[in-house]
C-alpha cells in the first residue's frame, strides 16, 4: 500500500502533504492533551509492533501478497490519536528503508494514518454501538472495522490518482483493481487486528482504549471528535 | 508507569522484534496489492529509484550481510528498535509539551 516517488505528480503529493501534516498536528495536539506517563512506552510499542507484522506479507493471489496496515489495530490500542501518530511514526522510519516515496510520504499517512486509521477506528465506533459494546464482541469489531479501512485506504489512492496519477491508466481499471484486491487483503487485516486486540483484551484489558467504555463512561474530547 | 504496564512493554517488544526478526524473512516476496496494480496498469515504470535507496537497510536488507533470509530478519530487528526509540521519543516530547503548557496556564 506504500506509494512510491513518481505515480502521483507533484502538486497532488504537495496537498496530500499539507492536508496530512494538518491531520497529523491535531493529532499530536489531541495526543498530548490526553496522554499520561504509561501511554508513553505503549505508544511506542504499537509501532514497533505495526512495523514488525507490516513486514509479514502473506499471499492473496496469484503472486500477489498483502500485508496489515494497523491504523485500526493501532487506534483499538491507543485510541485514534496516538494511533494516527504511530502510524505516521512506523511510515517515516520505513521510508529509511527505500518503502514508501519521500514526497509521497504525505499521501501514504494521509491513506494509512488518516483515511484508514481515523475513518477506520470511525467504523469501530459505529459498528461497537450496532453490537451493544459489550466486550466480548471488541475483537471481531476491531477486525471488521480493520478490514473495511484497507478498502477505505485503497479507495484514498484511487482519488489521488483520478486527480494527479501519471502512467495513463484508466482510473475505472485502477478502482477496480485496487478495490477487489484491498478486500482480499483486508480479509487479513482483520484476522491479524482481531487476534492482536483479542490477545491484549485477554493479558491487559485495561490497555485497550476501544474497549474501556465499559468501564467508565468515556467523554473525552478523543473519542467525541471522530463522530461517536 | 507500574511494574505490570512496564512488563507488558518489554513482553510486546520481544514479540515484535521477534516477528521482525525470525518471521519476516519467510513472508511472502510477491509484490504487494498497490505495487500489483501498478504494474499491471503499467504505473509501475513511472517509479524512479528511491531517494534513499541507498540507505543501510534499503529494502529491507542490511547492507553487506548477504545471506537473503538474516540480511531480512536484521534488517527488521533494526526497525522495530528504531521505531520503538523513534515512537517513544515523539510521544515523551507531546507528554513534556503538555506539562510545559499546563505549568504556564497555572496562575503565579
Amino acid at each position: 500500500m506504500h506509494i512510491p516517488d513518481g505515480f502521483i505528480d507533484a502538486g497532488t503529493s504537495l496537498g496530500a502533504g499539507m492536508v496530512a501534516a494538518g491531520g497529523i498536528g491535531v493529532a499530536a495536539r489531541k495526543t498530548a492533551a490526553a496522554l499520561d506517563d504509561r501511554g508513553v512506552p505503549l505508544a511506542g510499542l504499537v509501532a514497533a509492533f505495526v512495523f514488525a507484522v507490516q513486514m509479514l506479507n502473506f499471499p492473496v493471489a496469484a503472486g500477489t501478497s498483502g500485508h496489515l496496515l494497523g491504523g485500526v489495530l493501532a487506534a483499538v490500542l491507543v485510541g485514534p490519536w496516538a494511533g494516527a501518530l504511530c502510524i505516521a511514526v512506523v511510515l517515516g522510519v520505513q521510508a529509511l528503508f527505500a518503502d514508501g516515496g519521500i514526497t509521497a510520504l504525505g499521501l501514504n499517512v494521509l491513506n494509512m494514518a488518516l483515511v484508514g486509521g481515523l475513518g477506520g477506528y470511525a467504523l469501530f465506533l459505529a459498528l461497537r454501538k450496532l453490537t451493544g459494546g459489550r466486550r466480548t464482541a471488541i475483537p471481531v469489531v476491531a477486525g471488521v472495522a480493520a478490514g473495511l479501512s484497507v478498502v477505505l485506504a485503497a479507495g484514498a489512492f484511487t482519488v489521488e490518482y483520478a486527480l494527479g496519477g501519471v502512467g495513463g491508466a484508466s482510473v475505472g481499471a485502477v478502482a477496480a483493481a485496487m478495490t477487489s484486491v484491498h478486500a482480499l487483503i483486508g480479509i487479513g487485516e482483520g484476522l491479524i487486528t482481531a487476534a492482536t486486540v483479542a490477545t491484549v483484551l485477554a493479558v491487559r484489558p485495561d490497555l485497550v482504549h476501544g474497549a474501556r467504555h465499559e468501564a467508565q463512561l468515556d467523554l473525552r474530547p478523543v473519542d467525541v471528535a471522530v463522530g461517536r | 508507569m507500574g511494574a505490570n504496564a512496564r512488563r507488558f512493554v518489554i513482553a510486546g517488544l520481544f514479540v515484535a522484534a521477534g516477528l521482525a526478526l525470525l518471521a519476516s524473512p519467510f513472508a511472502s516476496r510477491d509484490p504487494d496489492g498497490l505495487e500489483r496494480v501498478a504494474r499491471d496498469e503499467g504505473i509501475l515504470d513511472e517509479a524512479g529509484a528511491h531517494g534513499l535507496a541507498g540507505s543501510p537497510v534499503a529494502g529491507y536488507a542490511v547492507r553487506g550481510v548477504e545471506e537473503e533470509r538474516l540480511s531480512t530478519g536484521l534488517s527488521g530487528l533494526v526497525g522495530v528498535l528504531l521505531t520503538f526509540g523513534v515512537g517513544t521519543a515523539a510521544f515523551a516530547l507531546l507528554r513534556t509539551a503538555r506539562r510545559r503548557r499546563s505549568r504556564e496556564r497555572r496562575p503565579a
